[in-house]
């Protein structure tokens, strides 16, 4: 196997033991991305030099014996993490040189443990879409598929692991961001707690959805990487004091009396009959590990998409508000009053769904429309909590599918807001309710990837990896990379 | 029912965003399309049930307040379309 298609763990063991330098694992990298990001398109912002000198930096820590399991490690960070020096576009037009001043803490927190910056993550624009494709600058292809979207938003962030072009990325996550495109990129992804990682330095889209976390290529890596950047931080109000355990520790192999709910309503109607299939291999390989597995309700997920379209775009025009064209960002030059100078930067500023969220949260929030549409949103947001809670009562996580489908053609949905919306119809619930969820592959269905939810109650994190590892040893979907990447005809 | 053009052309007010005679029409449509999917809210009694806004209840959150320096000035200003001197240039705000 290429140094490019290995793990981080896998990675470690290598630089430690000198089998390979940070130096010599960072130009593979660079080669690769060379090689297959004209195909791929998985970067915003490629920095190779950056890269180099931490690399170098790397094998100074490693000659001395001062290392961390990520040094020498690297990696993409989606772009809506502010970056100090280097650009952080989200994305978008709005702030495509928009440099930031100060690192976000999840940034800072890795670089104090010397991974190797590649570049930045393309995205939907400011997180917001299914696919990428609302991406300012180019769309993203999935490397298992290139006519295929890789998912979004973090569709970046996942086809650049899936295609070796970073070892490990950061995305984040508001109603499925990171475990959609890890599902139809064949790789892991995992939503923490809300709080459980400091938001301090991401560019908000819906502050009470919006959480950080990894996407790798197997749980041991998503172990390794949550302990980098899990902790309190002063600088988000939101973030859960307290230690945060070693989730490495947790991952014993061991599931044995465990139990598992399926909840039905996350199957049927609507899912393709291939990932109903794989995913239910994928709860009998549960099984099989020891795990007690029985039917479950939750009867008001189909009631999720309605009040995230509500929470979120309501929240979105609240935070996209500070673009005014006066500060930072994109300005136009063209306006002689104030008003109208805000009035054409965010005309053209912001692309068409970015706009489409923010007249729906304009509309949910405003006069008249308020107590029908948002805090009605909020009440049954109160709902869908208590009845994840009284589901933890009963079981110790929930097994469900990541995605209705496998990755769709780039196009076949753009004209189409409410049919992109539904792609996310399994992952938003777990947003809603704030609890942790991480997405592994389970199976293929005509060459693309097909991805399993494992979710859990709040701050579960260690039980939820423990049974995706445990998933991991019995099975080998995690190894599998896409093949035909690279020059020449696909 | 498509929303009117005058409604989203007041939304597009509220918020000062300008849109497009072509944008208005397509929103009319396609906002019209995503409320209707809220509609099934309304088959849910939430007459007592109290709002959530965080998933992670916390209280207001208090710390001391200590003084530390601020981000140097021309590095804040390093980002502005438009300055002069020290401060950031806006285009006149109240108008004749």
């Amino acid at each position: 196997m290429e140094h490019y298609d290995i793990t981080v763990h896998e990675a470690r063991a290598l630089l430690e033991s000198k089998q390979i330098s940070a130096a010599e694992l960072t130009e593979s990298v660079i080669d690769r991305i060379d090689s297959v990001e004209p195909q791929v398109q998985a970067y915003v912002t490629l920095t190779e030099d950056v890269a180099r000198e931490a690399a170098a930096a790397a094998d100074k820590s490693l000659s001395s014996g001062d290392t961390t399991p990520l040094t020498g490690i690297p990696m993409q960070i989606k772009d809506v993490m502010s970056t100090k020096g280097i650009r952080t576009t989200c994305s978008s037009l709005m702030l495509e040189n928009f440099v930031p001043l100060y690192d976000a803490t999840v940034v800072e927190r890795l670089y104090a443990r010397g991974p190797v910056l590649m570049g930045k993550g393309n995205m939907d624009e400011f997180a917001m879409g299914s696919s990428t494709e609302n991406s300012a600058f180019h769309p993203t292809h999935n490397p298992w598929g290139l006519d295929r979207v890789p998912g979004g938003s973090s569709g970046g962030s996942a086809a650049a692991v899936a295609a070796g072009e970073c070892l490990f990325a950061l995305g984040s996550d508001t109603g499925g961001s990171i475990r959609q495109p890890a599902a139809l990129c064949g790789v892991t992804g995992l939503k923490p707690t809300y709080g459980l990682v400091s938001r301090f330095g991401l560019v908000a889209f819906a502050s009470s959805l919006d959480q950080i976390g990894p996407l790798t290529k197997d749980v041991e890596d998503s172990a390794l990487v949550l302990n980098a950047i899990a902790g309190h931080d002063p600088r988000d109000s939101t973030s859960i004091p307290g230690e945060r355990p070693d989730y490495t520790k947790a991952l014993t192999g061991d599931i044995m009396g465990m139990r598992l709910g399926i909840p039905k309503e996350y199957f049927g109607d609507g899912i393709d009959p291939a990932v109903d299939a794989a995913v239910r291999q994928g709860i009998k390989t549960l099984e099989d590990a020891g795990a007690i597995v029985e039917e479950c309700s939750l009867p008001l997920t189909s009631y999720a998409l309605a009040v995230y379209y509500i929470i979120a775009p309501s929240e979105c025009s609240t935070n996209l508000s500070r673009f005014d064209g006066v500060k930072y960002g994109f300005s136009v030059d063209d306006a002689t009053t104030a008003w109208e100078t805000q009035e054409k930067t965010r005309a053209r500023g912001f692309g068409p769904e970015v706009k489409r969220r923010i007249m729906l949260g304009t509309y949910a929030l405003s006069s008249g429309y308020y107590d029908a549409y948002y805090m009605k949103a909020l009440k049954v947001r109160t709902l869908i909590r208590q009845e994840f809670e009284e589901v933890f009562k009963r079981f110790d996580a929930l097994i469900t599918p990541t995605t209705p489908t496998t990755a769709f053609r780039i196009g076949e949905k753009t004209d189409d807001p409410v049919s992109m919306y539904k792609s996310d119809t399994l992952t938003i619930p777990v947003n809603i309710a704030g609890i942790p969820c991480v997405s592994i592959p389970c199976g293929f269905s005509e060459g693309l990837p097909i991805g399993m939810q494992v979710m859990g109650k709040a701050l579960s994190e260690e039980t939820i990896l423990n049974i995706a590892y445990t998933y991991q040893q019995a099975t080998d979907w995690h190894t599998k990379r896409p093949p035909g990447l690279g020059p020449g005809p696909v | 029912m498509p929303l009117t053009r005058e409604e989203v052309k007041k939304l597009a007010d509220i918020y000062h965003i300008r849109l497009s005679d072509e944008e208005i029409a397509l929103l009319q449509d396609q906002m019209a399309n995503i409320l209707e999917q809220f509609e099934s809210l309304t088959q849910l009694d939430t007459e007592n049930v109290k709002p959530t806004s965080h998933a992670v209840p916390l209280a207001t959150v208090l710390r001391e307040d200590v003084a530390v320096p601020s981000y140097p000035h021309d590095e804040v200003m390093s980002n502005a379309p438009d300055k002069q001197g020290e401060f950031f240039q806006v285009h006149t705000v109240l108008e004749d």
